[in-house]
C-alpha cells in the first residue's frame, strides 16, 4: 500500500524533521520504493514459521547487578552546548 | 440527579531496589550531585550497547508471581519513541503487547472496610527504564540530570474494565501493593522520594449505564493520603460537571497538595504515536520452568496471607492483623514476642498503640529502637500477673523505650510493684477507717460517695502502689460492716 503525503508529513513531524514540499514528495517516492521490498516479502509463504523479533538466536543475556565506576562528569558534559551547575541546559520546558 | 458509579484504573511505577542501573552498571542512589552516575549507555551516546540487569529481571519475575500473573514464555524489550529532554536516546526501553510483558493477567486481593476481600485484576507487570530529571532554572532554561536515567522501573497496571470503584479502594490497593513490594524486597516504597509513583485514571458513569465515562489521569500524588483525596476530588469534580450538563475532557490533571484540588496539566504527548518496535540491541528473555520455580520458592509469605494466618491462629481482629502485617519487620516483632510466650492480644495492643506511637514520633522502625520483643513480653507478663497496673505499665514502657532497660528492672529500681496482697490492703483500709470517724459517720448517714475518699486515703498510704480494683472492693466491704 503506497504511503500518502500526509503520512510522510506525520512521520517527519514525529521525527522532528522540517521538510519542504519538494522534500516531502521526494521522500514519498523513496519510502514507497522501500516499502516495495516489504511487498516482496509479503508474497512469501511464511505459514508455520514462528515470528521472530531478532535475527540472532541469543536469549537471556544479562549483566550482574553490581555497580562499576561512572564516567567523570566533565567528560559527560563535554559535548553539551550549554551547561550550568553540573546540569545539561535545554530550552525551557513547560510543565506544571 | 442520577447516582454515579466511579471506575478507577491504577498505573504504578516502582523503582527497583537494585545496586546498578537497568542497562548499564552505573550505581543507583537517591540524590547526590547531578550527572555523576552516568555513562555512554544511560546518556544514550552513539555506539553504546545496553545489557539488561539480571537482578532487576528477577525482581519483576518474583513480583509478577506474587501478583498471580501468567509469566511470559518469551518476553522482549521494545523502544517507545518520543522526544523529551529527560529521555537521552529519543526512546524509552519498555515492554509492549498483551502477552509480552514478564507478567500478565494477574490479581491482588485487597481487604475492604467491612472485613471482606476484593479481588483487583492486574493486566500487566513489565520492566522498563526510568527517565532523567528536569528542573527549572531560575536564570532561564531547564536543567537535566541523568542520574535517574536508566534506573530499573517496574510498571504495574490494573485491568480494564476497572475493579476499583472508590477512593478508599484505590488507596487500599496501593497500600496492599506497596506492602507486597516491600515484603518482596524489590522497592523501598518511598512515595515522597518518587521511588513508588501512582497515576490513577478516573471516570464516572450514571448507574445502569453500560458505557464507561471519559477518563482523566491524575499525577503528582506522593502519599497514600493524596491518592485518596485526589481520587475522591476527581470523582466529585466529574459528577458535578456532568450534573451541570458539561462534558468531561480526556486530560491529565495534576494534584495540588496544598489546595487539595486537581488542575489540568499541559502535557508532552501531542500525539500518542510511540511507534513501538522490538529493541534490536536487546535479545529476548525466556523464562523456563526452572527459573520460574526458583522465583516461586523464593517468595515470602505475603501480607494478606500472613494477616489471615494471624487471625486464625490468635483470634485477633482483621484490623489488628492488617496493622501487624503491613510491614514485614513489624510482623516479625509480633511473631518473636508470641514465640517467647506472650499472649497475642496484649502484645498486639501494645505494639499498635504506645509502641507504634513512640516509633512514629521518632520516625524509626523497631530495630532502631531500644525495645526488643523480650522487653514487650516482660512488660505484658508484669501486667498479666498483676505485678503492675495498666497505668504504671505505660510509665514503665516509656522508661524502657528511653533507656532500653527491661521493664521488670525498671519496676524494681523504681519500686513500682503493685500491692495485690489482700491482707496488706485490708489492713490499710482498717487504718483509714479508724483515723476518719467523721467520714464513717457520713457514710452511715447515706453519703455513700465518701467511699471514694477512703480509696484515696488507702492509695496515698500505699504510695499509689495498691491494686486500685482490690482497694475499692476492700473499702466497700469494710464500710458495709462498720
Ligand atoms: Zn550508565
Amino acid at each position: 500500500m503506497p504511503i500518502s503525503l500526509d503520512e510522510v508529513r506525520h512521520v517527519a513531524r514525529l521525527a522532528r524533521l522540517e521538510l519542504d514540499e519538494a522534500e516531502v514528495l521526494a521522500l514519498q517516492g523513496e519510502l514507497n520504493a522501500l516499502l516495495g521490498h516489504f511487498a516482496d516479502i509479503q508474497g512469501i509463504d511464511a505459514r508455520g514459521i514462528e515470528p521472530q523479533s531478532h535475527a540472532v538466536s541469543l536469549q537471556n543475556v544479562w549483566a550482574e547487578d553490581s555497580p562499576l565506576p561512572s564516567m567523570p562528569r566533565s567528560e559527560a558534559l563535554r559535548n553539551s552546548a550549554l551547561t550550568r551547575a553540573g546540569l545539561f541546559v535545554v530550552p525551557t520546558i513547560i510543565e506544571d | 440527579m442520577p447516582s454515579y458509579l466511579a471506575s478507577i484504573g491504577m498505573e504504578v511505577h516502582a523503582e527497583l531496589d537494585t545496586r546498578s542501573k537497568m542497562f548499564c552498571r552505573c550505581p543507583v542512589a537517591f540524590g547526590g550531585e547531578p550527572n555523576t552516575r552516568v555513562c555512554p549507555v544511560c546518556l544514550g551516546l552513539p555506539g553504546s550497547l545496553p545489557v539488561p540487569n539480571r537482578a532487576a529481571t528477577e525482581m519483576v519475575l518474583r513480583t509478577a508471581l506474587a501478583l498471580n500473573c501468567t509469566i511470559a514464555t518469551n518476553s522482549v524489550f521494545h523502544r517507545k519513541n518520543y522526544f523529551y529532554p529527560d529521555l537521552p536516546k529519543g526512546y524509552q526501553v519498555s515492554q509492549y503487547g498483551e502477552t509480552n510483558p514478564i507478567g500478565y493477567a494477574g490479581w491482588i486481593d485487597i481487604p475492604k472496610a467491612d472485613g471482606s476481600i476484593k479481588r483487583v485484576r492486574i493486566r500487566r507487570v513489565h520492566l522498563e527504564e526510568d527517565t532523567g530529571k528536569l528542573m527549572h532554572l531560575p536564570a532561564g532554561g531547564s536543567g537535566v540530570d541523568f542520574n535517574r536515567s536508566g534506573v530499573p522501573l517496574m510498571e504495574i497496571v490494573t485491568d480494564f474494565p476497572p475493579d476499583i470503584e472508590s477512593a478508599e479502594e484505590a488507596k487500599e490497593y496501593l497500600v496492599q501493593l506497596r506492602s507486597t513490594l516491600l515484603y518482596l524486597g524489590v522497592c523501598d516504597g518511598k512515595m515522597e522520594e518518587g521511588s513508588l509513583r501512582c497515576e490513577p485514571n478516573i471516570s464516572v458513569r450514571p448507574e445502569g449505564s453500560a458505557e464507561y465515562g471519559t477518563k482523566t489521569e491524575l499525577k503528582n500524588l506522593n502519599s497514600f493520603r493524596s491518592v485518596q483525596l485526589g481520587v475522591r476530588y476527581e470523582i466529585e469534580r466529574q459528577i458535578a460537571a456532568l450534573g451541570r450538563g458539561e462534558r468531561i475532557r480526556q486530560e491529565t490533571r495534576g494534584w495540588h497538595e496544598g489546595r487539595e484540588e486537581s488542575f489540568p496539566m499541559r502535557t508532552k504527548e501531542e500525539e500518542n504515536d510511540y511507534r513501538y518496535f522490538p529493541d534490536p540491541d536487546l535479545v529476548p528473555m525466556a523464562f523456563d520452568e526452572a527459573m520460574r520455580e526458583r522465583a516461586r520458592t523464593s517468595l515470602p509469605e505475603l501480607p494478606l496471607a500472613k494477616a489471615r494466618r494471624y487471625a486464625e491462629q490468635s483470634g485477633l481482629s482483621a484490623q489488628d492483623c492488617a496493622l501487624l502485617t503491613a510491614d514485614q519487620a513489624w510482623a516479625e516483632f509480633f511473631e518473636q514476642a508470641v514465640a517467647l510466650g506472650a499472649p497475642p492480644k496484649p502484645v498486639c495492643n501494645w505494639m499498635n498503640s504506645d509502641f507504634a506511637k513512640r516509633l512514629n514520633e521518632d520516625g524509626i522502625g523497631w530495630k532502631a529502637s531500644k525495645i526488643t520483643p523480650a522487653h514487650l513480653v516482660d512488660l505484658v507478663k508484669l501486667i498479666e500477673s498483676d505485678a503492675i497496673s495498666g497505668k504504671t505499665a505505660k510509665e514503665v514502657f516509656a522508661e524502657s523505650f528511653e533507656s532500653g532497660e527491661m521493664p521488670s528492672a525498671v519496676v524494681l529500681a523504681k519500686g513500682l510493684v503493685q500491692i495485690s496482697d489482700r491482707d496488706q490492703i485490708e489492713a490499710a483500709v482498717r487504718e483509714a477507717i479508724e483515723a476518719n470517724p467523721a467520714s464513717v459517720a457520713k457514710y452511715k448517714s447515706g453519703q455513700t460517695g465518701v467511699a471514694g475518699f477512703f480509696v484515696g486515703q488507702v492509695m496515698r498510704a500505699t504510695g499509689g502502689q495498691a491494686n486500685p480494683g482490690l482497694v475499692q472492693e476492700a473499702v466497700k466491704a469494710a464500710l458495709e460492716k462498720v
